[in-house]
């Protein structure tokens, strides 16, 4: 019994290892948080995992501060530059065009991931071959409802398969925060790249350094380890 | 009456500085964390800046409390919950069911410093993979995504419980204004620090 109670009393530093168990802890997050957030996510479908503290989950940015709102009746596109047949679209223009549908993950630069994140809508190439793009074009930029952003791709990089306009995410159109009704999607890059508040396309001779662009990001925000074009714009990377 | 000093100045200057930053960091990271909400009070970027700055700053009170040569208290109590007996352990484990003759923090407290102090270097270092993402591979900053939310979130919760237990102790929580608890309040809550304190009687 009395050495019983000497033990008890003995005092070990137990609290220390705690504090490096909870660092060891913290490391292990940030070493293999990707993976289990992949995991959880698998199991229990994004909807559920978003409820989830450090689940998949969009964070909303805005360079402004506000989201512009535009209603779809209101919504207008303009394609301009080097084309043959500058035009204003609408939303119902666009919902009247051949659409796509993609289910594609939003990565964004700064560490987020949702997966499987459903799209619908008009690819960039169909609405280029619509206007008819001069020989002599090397880029598209793209203007945003809050005229603060801007964006562009090269003009190979604009015909992608999976570079869409898109007026619906997870079958309805495209929220407001979100940055609907309509905005660019460009699954093979970072989330930077694919433009909210879309209002307008413009083909242009040389390519625009764009707003987040101009604020230290890549210009070809290919996701690490994308394949995509091989050497998308060697002049400009 | 016999008053015991439980914290001293530097303790009760550090704690509230942390307190404050804690507030911020806490109101400005909602807004961060669930987007709907921001806009209503500041745009975004000042959210932002706010919680980045505070953030930085956050572990200089604790750092410069301990290191200073005025950090004396603050070092026996570090001390304190650095070092634990099997009793404390076993009353951790059980919640509190056994009963034990409590240090000058019960194992509670001793687990709520510890995690804060932890957790204050994952916040700072996961902060900062976020802030500076381009010096870090893309699965890190995932990673620090996903393990900065988690900390929030047990944050939050510890925070509340620590609110709501201050609340409800009302000599306890006095003691981080005025510095002192009464002999009587020690006897019953740190008995083994008020025989220490008071080895005469």
């Amino acid at each position: 019994m009395v050495d019983e109670s000497a033990v008890n009393g003995a005092k070990t530093p137990v609290g220390r290892r705690m504090f490096l168990g909870l660092l060891a802890l913290g490391a292990a997050g940030v070493a293999f948080g990707a993976s289990v957030q992949n995991f959880v996510g698998n199991k229990l479908g994004s909807g559920l995992a978003s409820l989830l503290p450090g689940g998949d989950h969009f964070r909303i940015y805005s360079i402004t501060g506000t989201y512009p709102s535009i209603s779809t009746a209101k919504y207008q596109l303009k394609v301009s530059g080097l084309v043959d047949q500058p035009m204003t679209l609408s939303y119902a223009d666009l919902q009247a065009l051949p659409s796509i549908e993609i289910v594609k993950a939003f990565q964004c630069v700064t560490g987020w991931r949702v997966p499987n994140v459903h799209w619908k809508g008009v690819t960039l190439s169909h609405i280029l071959e619509m206007a008819g793009v001069h020989g002599d074009a090397v880029a598209v930029s793209f203007e945003s409802y809050d005229g603060a952003d801007s964006e562009s791709l090269s003009i190979d990089q604009a015909h992608l398969a999976d570079v869409i306009v898109a007026y619906e995410m997870y079958g309805a159109t495209v929220s407001r925060e979100h940055g609907g009704p309509v905005r660019l999607v460009v699954p093979e890059m970072y989330g930077y790249k694919s433009l909210k508040w879309l209002s307008g396309i413009r083909v242009m001779d040389e390519q625009l350094v764009g707003y987040w662009e101009q604020n230290g990001y890549p210009v070809n925000g290919w996701l690490d380890g994308s394949t995509g074009l091989t050497n998308p714009s060697p002049n400009l990377s | 009456m016999v008053r015991l000093l439980r914290f001293d100045a530097v303790q009760r200057f550090v704690h509230w500085i942390n307190a404050l930053l804690f507030g911020v960091l806490i109101f400005t990271g909602i807004p961060l964390y669930f987007g709907s909400f921001f806009g209503v009070l500041f745009p975004r970027h000042v959210i932002q800046e706010i919680h980045l700055w505070s953030g930085i700053f956050l572990p200089l009170p604790i750092l410069v409390s301990l290191l200073g040569p005025w950090g004396h208290r603050m070092r026996q109590d570090l001390h304190r919950c650095s070092y634990w007996t099997r009793s404390e352990l076993r009353w951790l484990r059980t919640f509190g069911r056994e009963r034990i003759t409590f240090d000058k923090f019960n194992p509670g407290q001793k687990a709520n410093a510890l995690f804060v102090g932890a957790g204050i270097i994952i916040m700072w270092a996961t902060g900062y993979i976020l802030q500076w993402f381009r010096f870090f591979p893309v699965s890190w900053r995932e990673g620090a995504t996903v393990t900065h939310d988690f900390f929030a979130f047990a944050f939050f919760v510890i925070v509340a419980g620590h609110v709501i237990m201050a609340l409800s102790h009302r000599e306890a929580m006095v003691s981080m204004l005025n510095g002192q608890v009464s002999e009587e309040w020690a006897e019953k809550n740190a008995k083994e620090w008020a025989d220490e304190e008071l080895p005469a009687k």
